[in-house]
């Protein structure tokens, strides 16, 4: 502590009449008055605005304030424009603090009495705070100018391409044999109904392609350490059993290879060998060895691929491995699951041959899918008629509470697809149509003239019991018309199930595994659902795509962008800010238990043998202060987290 | 056209009666088009929930009183609302504040229940005539069980064969217990989902009044309604003892060895999922195991099972209702038994048995299937 007189000025925020017309503040000020140390205390309008922010600048110059109080919003709002206008006026912005007199007091209740008693109390513990608040330096650290991409979607892709062209480094991290995810599945893209190979193949190659892009497919993440700026990850390259280098692409291997399993691809409606690649414009286009299908690897014998192999690629000995690179940035981008519908009994999905999900629905159409392109019913037949059944696991409790937001639209897309291929009557089982994006009412516009048949209903029930001749050998769809308010049954050949999206089966491991937080939905969460839609609560790392929540491509590429423009933003001032609130250790209070080093989450602390103290690496301490709450002798500080700091505010919130 | 608007003070008064969960529902229709009734006639329970919520309703439509609460459509609500407390509500909108007329059906049964607790309308010291040969110790203080038959199994002769027969099964397996009589009433589970919600109240505070002074800590029922009540209603009224329905405490004594069976029973059978079991309580799987730990017996299932269970259409007080021939959910029901060729229709509730049996005499089926409570399959087994 300096000797130095303290000198307090506090401000109390009316925030229009978010606080004012609750708290009384002017009340609140002449308490403030009254405390110790407190020089000046004020109550103004709008405390962030720039008037406001040049009263804290003219009072710290004028008054010779040396702490300054703001009793306002939240901190996560605004104490970094408070903390800059005291640094502008020469005050280290440590010997700042805020009272959240909004939040937490006059938008949780409407008595104003009890509201403006608590708003006292909450500027009366932050005065007692601040007195005891000292000076801390923001320190910088540089920023490895090359960041990780996990997952090789549309997102992923897009933010690979993104920072590759800026002339930055990307390691891009696929699980899956090739890169491409679900976009990769896709026929046509709405609403436009621009194939999505046309254009999406070509980004394929150029990501393959690209100087600057190192491609690790078959790969998984597996540590990630550091922080923001300088990331360690490892990455466990599967075996593909074929060596990359020599592997030409030619095929003979697939097509030589005597085994066959289901096609992941191709949703179950296909088969795919044991050696193979997903799809045709598979990126790399080399082959991986499915060992679970290989008869090789479960009796040792065949090796029918490596006979045919001229360019000898074939390595049935081949050994997965774990590489480490080092980055500054992470953009997770690992996509979406598709509801399984088979839990919805009464849709009869798997009882039934002709009921289908969305994704199989895709490929059936997709020209280079099981059917080459063709609409075709289990018995190789066109249907006749056909009923899409939306919100499949959707805007329901029973399974996922929130809309998925692509099925509307997909459904519509395959309307036209069902009438342009063949020519069956469309039945759409809908509930709200949701429309939203740009050129998407046009299109719902253009199905309507299109002469699909929109019933508006939530279907209970698929059945093939006929009740007459008409029914017979069909699939029945019952669901109230709700506009008609009666009974429907259409009895028709196909039903496709518009299955909503949902977060990856091993999302809570991600999650851990990049220390982000997940939303109730199980999606990753952004920092700020408006403000900041692509950070995490993890600096450096992001979050894009549907791994945030379900999204059409268009918002996915934007979100991509936005993402890889925030990482280049870093990579371009070269260095960030990293906190100065951090734990500090007293190595002669210290005893070196380790209890600490234990206990840290972020690997921060470090056992000097030698010393036989815990030391704290700067850097990669966050200021959680868990090891300062574990220190069985009370040798650890967290810096503006201080015991002293803390009981003075605890005191001036009860007093 | 007239033009209507919205009623405040009718949303009011059925919120105050308990239909505060209908403002969840978004239209999507799925209730109807789940609804039994729906089979058979037209409900459209979707269109009378948007009627409740803009206070539109007609409390003199005899949909009114249409709803059987099987909870088909709960089920299913995408939003989770619990249509059957909507129907409760309305219900209660028109008993207790009294703003249309009760079906004559019903208000004499409220009268047996007032006048003699029960809805039968006998008289309250013969509850435990069913038992009088039995041997069957009263309960007292200290007994681990109360064996508590539902008052349909207490007095009516058919379903008497199943409280007999849950003794035997107790006897055999050498379990501590006893039983209550005359003072006793009804558990009031299909007369408060009738509206009568004053009288469901004091029945309850007479039967949990009668168990806390016998000390009772543990109650083994036959039916699914009471089991329903005791364990999910009763808590707010201040009960306090474990509850179980016999299909639980059979699987059980099964499993333990308990009970063990001595004869083959050469039938097909099949199982109805009663509603206060199956979707109210999510007891599916025992009922089958103890069928199926039955030497002999060929447990088959009908075309709608468990979840997606049909209705024998007596909850709700639509039991002490007319429903009309060709109406019956229950015949529905029995054509479902015999599409899989069961010989048995087995069932673990005694509104499903007067149902049913009432259906296959109507429908001159009884050559060819028999209605039978796993009860009686397990004491004839053993």
């Amino acid at each position: 502590m300096e000797n130095k007189e303290v000198r307090i000025g506090v401000y109390i925020c009316h925030c229009g009449t978010n606080i004012a017309g609750v708290v009384d503040t002017k009340a609140v000020a002449e308490f403030t008055r009254g405390l110790p140390s407190v020089v000046m205390a004020k109550d103004y309008i709008y405390m962030c605005s720039d008037p406001g922010q040049n009263m804290i600048k003219e009072d710290i110059k004028q008054l010779g304030l040396n702490r300054v109080v703001v009793a306002s919003c939240s901190p996560t709002l605004h104490e970094h424009t408070f903390r800059l206008a005291c640094q502008d006026a020469g005050l280290n912005p440590y010997l700042f603090e805020m009272a959240n007199i909004r939040e937490h007091c006059s938008w949780v209740t409407e008595d104003h009495e009890a509201a403006t008693e608590k708003a006292k109390a909450l500027v009366s513990a932050a005065v007692r705070r601040v007195y005891y608040q000292e000076p801390l330096e923001v320190r910088e650290v540089p920023f490895t100018p090359a960041v990780l991409v996990v997952g090789g979607g549309i997102a992923g892709i897009q933010a690979a391409l993104e920072i590759a062209n800026s002339g930055n480094r990307v390691y891009l991290v696929e699980r899956e044999p090739s890169i491409g995810g679900h976009m990769a599945q896709f026929d046509k893209t709405f609403p436009t109904l621009d194939c999505a190979s046309c254009i999406f193949t070509p980004l394929l190659s150029e990501v393959g392609q690209h100087p600057n892009i190192e491609l690790m497919t078959y790969s998984e993440v597996e540590e990630v350490s550091g922080y923001i700026g300088n990331f360690k990850v490892k990455v466990r390259q599967k075996a593909r059993c074929v060596d990359m280098d020599k592997c030409t692409g030619c095929g003979v291997c697939i097509e030589k290879c005597p085994w066959k399993t289901v096609s992941e691809f191709d949703d179950g409606l296909a088969q795919r060998k044991a050696i193979y690649t997903p799809f045709l414009q598979a990126v790399p286009n080399v082959p991986v060895i499915d060992k679970e299908t290989c008869v090789y690897f479960k009796t040792g014998k065949c090796r029918v691929c490596e006979k045919f192999c001229t360019a000898n690629a074939i390595d049935f000995e081949q050994q997965e491995k774990v590489v480490e690179v080092e980055v500054g940035g992470i953009i997770v981008a690992t996509g979406y699951d598709t509801f399984d519908p088979s839990v919805i009994t009464q849709y009869g999905y798997g009882r039934y041959d002709n009921v289908l999900t969305a994704l199989q629905f895709e490929r059936m159409c997709n020209a280079s899918g099981p059917t080459a392109g063709n609409i075709v019913l289990k018995d190789s037949s066109m249907p006749k008629s056909v009923a899409i059944i939306h919100c499949v696991g959707s805007r329901d409790k029973n399974y996922h509470e929130y809309c998925s937001r692509v099925c509307c639209m997909y459904a519509l897309k395959y309307s036209h697809l069902i009438k342009e291929k063949t020519g069956a009557e469309v039945y759409q089982m809908y509930i709200d149509m949701r429309c939203f994006g740009k050129g998407y009412e046009e299109f719902y516009e253009r199905l309507s003239d299109e002469g699909v048949n929109f019933i508006r209903g939530k279907v209970a029930q698929v059945t093939v019991r006929a009740m007459n001749d008409e029914e017979k050998g069909k699939l029945i769809v019952v669901a109230e018309d709700t506009l008609l308010g009666t009974m429907m049954r259409v009895p028709v050949d196909m039903v496709v199930l518009a299955t909503a999206l949902e977060a990856r089966s091993d999302a809570k491991d991600v999650a851990r595994l990049f220390n982000i937080g997940r939303s109730a939905d199980g999606f990753f969460m952004e920092r700020h659902p408006k403000l900041d839609p692509v950070a995490t609560t993890t600096g450096g790392i992001f979050v894009v795509g549907c791994a945030q929540g379900p999204k059409d491509i268009p918002d996915t590429v934007a979100q991509a962008s936005a993402a890889a423009a925030r990482v280049l933003a870093m990579i371009s001032k070269g260095s960030v800010e990293i906190e100065a609130a951090i734990a500090a250790i007293n190595e002669e209070l210290c005893s070196g238990c380790k209890v600490c080093s234990l206990l840290c989450p972020f690997s921060a602390i470090s056992f000097d043998e030698e010393e036989k103290v815990s030391r704290v690496n700067e850097a990669l301490c966050k200021g959680c202060g868990v090891c300062v709450a574990a220190c069985p002798s009370g040798a650890i500080t967290g810096r503006h987290f201080t015991a002293e700091q803390i009981m003075a505010e605890v005191e001036g919130v009860l007093v | 056209m007239q033009a209507i608007a919205p009623s405040k003070e009718v949303i009011d008064i059925i919120k105050e009666e308990g239909g505060d969960v209908l403002k969840l529902c978004y239209q999507c229709g799925i209730c109807t088009a789940s609804c039994p009734w729906n089979l058979v006639r037209s409900f459209m329970v979707r269109k009378l929930i948007h009627q409740a919520q803009l206070g539109l309703v007609d409390f003199e439509d005899e949909d009114m009183w249409t709803c059987v609460g099987c909870k088909a459509c709960v089920d299913r609500c995408p939003r989770g609302v619990e249509i059957v407390e909507i129907w409760r509500a309305l219900r209660r909108v028109i008993v207790e504040v009294g703003v249309a007329k009760v079906p004559d059906s019903l208000r004499l049964t409220a009268k047996n229940f007032a006048g003699v607790g029960n809805p039968l309308g006998e008289p309250r010291e013969k509850r435990s005539d069913w038992a009088k040969d039995l041997g069957v110790k009263t309960y007292t203080k200290g007994t681990e069980i109360l064996y508590f038959p539902c008052c349909i199994q207490a007095y009516d002769p058919s379903n008497q064969r199943v409280a007999r027969a849950t003794v035997d099964i107790l006897k055999k397996a050498e379990v501590d217990f006893g039983i209550l009589g005359a003072e006793l009433s009804c558990c009031g589970e299909s007369i408060r989902k009738s509206g009568s919600e004053t009288l469901f109240q004091t029945l309850a505070q007479n039967n949990i009044g009668v168990f806390n002074e016998a000390g009772v800590t543990k109650i083994v029922v036959t039916s699914p309604h009471c089991y329903h009540t005791f364990k999910e209603e009763y808590p707010e009224f201040g009960s306090n003892f474990e509850v179980i329905h016999f299909v639980q405490y059979l699987a059980e004594l099964i499993k333990e060895g308990k009970l063990k069976f001595t004869k083959e029973l050469n039938k097909k059978v099949t199982y109805q999922d009663s509603c206060c079991l199956g979707r109210y309580a999510g007891i599916y799987d025992e009922p089958r195991q103890i069928l199926e730990s039955i030497r002999g017996l060929e447990l088959v299932e009908m075309r709608d099972y468990r979840e997606n269970s049909l209705c024998c259409g007596g909850c709700s007080g639509r039991l002490w209702m007319e429903t009309k021939k060709g109406e019956r959910f229950s015949d529905l029901r029995i054509e479902q038994a015999l599409e899989v060729e069961a010989s048995i229709l087995a069932v673990s509730c005694p509104y499903c048995m007067l149902n049913f049996e009432d259906s296959v005499l109507t429908s001159d089926k009884s050559d060819i299937i028999e209605i039978r409570d796993i009860a009686e399959l397990v004491q004839e087994a053993l």
